[in-house]
């Protein structure tokens, strides 16, 4: 798996790297550096491990001034870079390029700030996510997104791909909770956008950075709503017969005026997986729903009954509800370890799109068609509520025949979500993945319009290069704005 | 007087955006015209109107999005959700009465392109969190779309959020696809009389920090409570501090009973009842407080810890008026009228306490003289003008609405 076309690298560069590598020391200390080889190697990669480049040195910065330092040297100096959280990403946002230098933000992981009156958090984004809401569990309160990997998975990550998780159909996503950032841009001048308060004036450049994969600048703190969590919550499993109606029984809950806080959805394949690993007692159906809902003792048991109700219309052939905290908890760790669980028996393509509710159960047909055609097997998981599909593809990644099928099925099914009205990633962002597929989603024009802003952001295209955009067509964007600017 | 332009679609856009992007014709965009006296004033060459651009385009009730053309009316398609149950649950704010401009006439694009969020805002959200997709015709001529139908979506540059609250001065939004959800089943009040804006708002946020979902927190200080219509509260010449509580029947009393034991320290309580409730928070919704005067009208965000002390620090310098919403943290501030009206002394105010400060209503020659919106940050600023360059390199859309020559 690695058909994507990664740019030749400035030989030019590469040839300077040792003096780069001195000055980069002088800048910010040489404890902050890792140049030799061994140390680099850490950084190849990230989640989409298919693609690895050895980038040409890795910066540890411990402020935004040092960020600033930095960015302001390769800028000058014309030296790509590439920002990077932990590495946990799903689609190559934080693959490197020999060169490119890696600021990576793992060190920044500072809380400056705890408000409860207010009900913001100023960190430092190279906090993992969990970190924010174990901070602030004490007090009753948690950060609402919640990706999978919320163990490892930093701020600075989840707001370069504005993250989602397992419960935004109720709180939303990274854009949603993020009041404010501090920002170091491409020439190495520090901004700062917004605040405790709920809008920032003029445009909203805050909502164009979250998601920004990295192109536009590098973040090192942001503002953050901290929320008052629920008195309780609790889960329920409901099995069916068809994927079809799962499906409709998630639109006829939604349809009655009830927003569990997450319905999450596994086919077959993904339950038999999970429940080998995790003891959760799924029961083995050809689809299982699991629905959590919030609020007082007595109001979670009003709306599962409500929704106990409303799925006998779709003949479940299993209706439980926990328990027990642990049963609870064994629910949610069979559905939050699934990508773990299915690859210890298998390498797998986690796929990422989005559709239109309505269409789950033709989706879930043609994604098995799909995938049978290249004699690969799939194990579906989702979040339902909003229709974020994670096909995970099964495939022997030695083989490098099946790798290769697994990446064109992936496409495939990723074109499938676009055609009936979805997108190409709900949030695992477009990263060197997808990059060239986003011509299936969007017109030429469409893109320029994206190119354009890059431009403002990042005129020489020197941020997280080869990423995001399509290769072509990027010299016009650059030129265009580059003329509109003069 | 210049007549409306009203193209018949997206493609006529396109074509006169085209032609006046080469001719470097200016061009106000409007949609009801409801929000018009906002912002700097403007004298372009040609004004061009959404209006004809109406209709529903999608509707899912069960996968809870909708879309229409950017002209629809704002009451028609509230009235089509409600039919089946449903809202815009960010509940724009209707600034007519505070401009006095036409009640109730607000177009779904105005209502994006200004960001225009209600009391609903502090538990949702804005407009802004709430918009999937949107189709528009840049300052070229070219058509252009981002987002999409779905609920989540990272795919590409997240231009829905850049051109929420861009006042038309980017692009000109043809059609808008948003989150919409269910109406609740049953809202209640608890009001508290007479309380100081200190008091107000430590109530507020303190019960914003319960897990009890409180989904309005306002409050009025007494001579705006005046200008209510609610007969049970106008008349009894006090502040009126405002949670509003919304859910399953079951729900809203349970939780109104714990909300009430956390709050007895602050005085005695008061219950509105389901209708009583809709009636109140409908007239915070359209700025009722606001209404019928012509004093200069201020829009401050802060943080709402921050917001009485703001407000008592710009009562140095002028006689002031308040109506805080978001749990002090949005506020509506009417105050003496002056040369600048105020513009001066209130930013400064702000600068010292973090956020800032729109102005909303005064007469188009202060509008021309002071900046309306607030002013940015070098860096900031910066990077707006070459946003503005990137959508409208011409500058013809809205020339300096927001900001002189952007």
């Amino acid at each position: 798996m690695s058909h994507l076309i990664l740019p030749q690298p400035d030989r030019a560069v590469i040839a300077r790297r040792d003096s780069i590598v001195a000055d980069l020391k002088r800048l910010v200390g040489a404890a902050a550096i890792i140049a030799d080889e061994v140390g680099r190697r850490a950084y190849e990669t990230d989640a989409l491990t298919a693609y690895r480049r050895l980038p040409l040195a890795v910066v540890l910065p411990s402020t935004t001034e040092e960020v600033a330092r930095v960015l302001s040297y390769c800028h000058q100096g014309g030296i790509k870079v590439v920002a990077r959280g932990a590495g946990t990403s799903l689609s190559g946002g934080a693959l490197p390029a020999e060169d490119a230098v890696v600021v990576a933000v793992s060190r920044m992981t500072r809380i400056l700030d705890i408000d409860y009156v207010n009900r913001v958090a100023r960190v430092e984004v190279g906090i993992t996510n969990l970190a924010i809401s174990e901070a602030v569990k004490s007090a009753g309160f948690f950060y609402a997104p919640d990706p999978s990997s919320q163990l490892a998975c930093t701020l600075a990550g989840n707001i370069g791909m504005n993250s989602g998780g397992a419960h935004c159909l109720k709180y939303g996503v990274t854009t949603n909770n993020v009041l404010g950032l501090k920002m170091v841009l491409v020439d190495g001048s520090i901004v700062e956008l917004g605040g405790a308060h709920l809008d920032a004036p003029g445009y909203d450049i805050l909502g164009l950075m979250i998601g920004s994969e990295g192109q536009f600048g590098i973040v090192t703190e942001a503002t953050v709503r901290i929320l008052r969590a629920a008195e309780g919550a609790r889960p329920m499993l409901l099995g069916f017969d068809s994927s079809e109606a799962a499906g409709q029984c998630v639109a006829a809950i939604i349809g009655s005026g009830i927003i569990p806080v997450a319905i999450e959805f596994m086919d077959r394949p993904a339950i038999r997986v999970c429940e080998a690993f995790a003891k959760a007692g799924y029961p083995d159906v050809e689809a299982l729903l699991i629905v959590e809902v919030e609020g007082s003792e007595e109001e979670i048991t009003s709306l599962l009954q409500r929704i106990g109700t409303l799925a006998k219309a779709f003949n479940p052939r299993e209706l439980r509800v926990s328990q027990s905290p642990e049963q609870s908890a064994a629910i949610w760790k069979g559905r939050k370890s699934a990508f773990g669980a299915i690859g210890r028996i298998s390498d797998y393509y986690c796929m990422d799109g989005t559709i239109p509710l309505g269409k789950l159960a033709e989706v879930l047909v043609a994604i098995a068609r799909i995938c049978d055609r290249h004699g690969l097997s799939v194990a579906n998981i989702f979040h339902a509520g909003d229709g974020n599909l994670h096909p995970l593809i099964l495939y022997d990644a030695n083989d490098p025949q099946q790798a290769e099928k697994a990446e064109q099925a992936g496409a495939e099914v990723l074109e499938l979500c676009v055609a009936v009205g979805g997108c190409l990633t709900g949030e695992h962002g477009v990263g060197i993945e997808k990059r060239d597929l986003m011509r299936v989603q969007f017109n030429a024009t469409d893109l320029a319009q994206q190119m354009r802003i890059k431009t403002v952001f990042d005129p020489k295209w020197l941020l997280n290069p080869a990423k995001v955009f399509p290769l072509e067509g990027r010299q016009e964007a650059q030129q265009e704005a580059s003329l509109a600017a003069a | 007087m210049r007549s409306d332009v009203r193209p018949v679609d997206e493609r006529e856009f396109a074509q006169i955006l085209t032609q006046a992007s080469a001719d470097a014709t200016t061009i106000e965009i409007k949609g009801a015209g409801s929000k018009e006296g906002i912002g700097r004033p403007m004298a372009t060459a040609m004004r061009l109107s959404t209006r004809a651009l109406r209709g529903l385009t999608l509707y899912e009730p069960n996968e809870m999005v909708m879309a229409a053309r950017a002209g629809t009316p704002l009451a028609q398609l509230e009235a089509s959700l409600a039919e089946r149950g449903q809202m815009l649950a960010f509940e724009p704010a209707d600034l007519a009465a505070a401009v006095a401009g036409e009640a109730d006439a607000a177009t779904i694009g105005g209502v994006f392109a200004t960001n225009s969020s209600g009391p609903r805002r502090i538990a949702v959200g804005a407009a802004r969190d709430h918009l999937l997709g949107v189709r528009a015709v840049n300052g070229r001529g070219e058509i252009f779309k981002a987002g999409g139908r779905v609920m989540k979506n990272v795919t590409g540059v997240d231009l829905c959020r850049g051109l929420a609250g861009s006042w038309g001065t980017l692009a000109v939004i043809s059609e808008v696809t948003f989150k919409v959800l269910p109406i609740p089943e049953h809202t209640e009040t608890l009001v508290l009389l007479g309380l100081s804006d200190d008091i107000a708002v430590e109530v507020l946020t303190t019960a914003m920090a319960t897990p009890f979902e409180v989904s309005g927190a306002a409050h009025v200080q007494s001579p705006l409570v005046a200008r209510l219509e609610h007969p049970g509260l106008r008349g009894q010449g006090l502040s009126v501090t405002a949670l509003r509580l919304e859910n399953f029947v079951a729900s809203v009393a349970a939780r109104k009973d714990k909300l009430k034991a956390v709050l007895r320290a602050y005085g005695e309580i008061h219950d509105l009842d389901h209708d009583n409730s809709l009636a109140l928070w409908q007239e915070l919704r359209q700025l009722s407080p606001l209404k019928g005067s012509d004093q200069p009208l201020w829009r401050l965000s802060t943080a709402p810890s921050a917001g009485p002390k703001v407000v008592a620090a710009i009562a140095r310098y002028t006689e002031v008026s308040a109506f805080y919403d978001w749990a002090g943290g949005l506020i509506w501030l009417e105050i003496l009228p002056a040369t600048d009206a105020g513009a001066a002394d209130i930013r400064r105010v702000i600068a010292a306490h973090g956020g800032h400060a729109t102005l909303i209503r005064a007469a188009p020659e202060v509008r021309a003289a002071v900046p309306v919106f607030q002013p940015l940050e070098a860096g900031v600023e910066a990077i707006s003008r070459r946003l503005k360059a990137a959508f409208d390199p011409a500058g013809i859309l809205n020339p300096g609405r927001m900001y002189a020559d952007i």
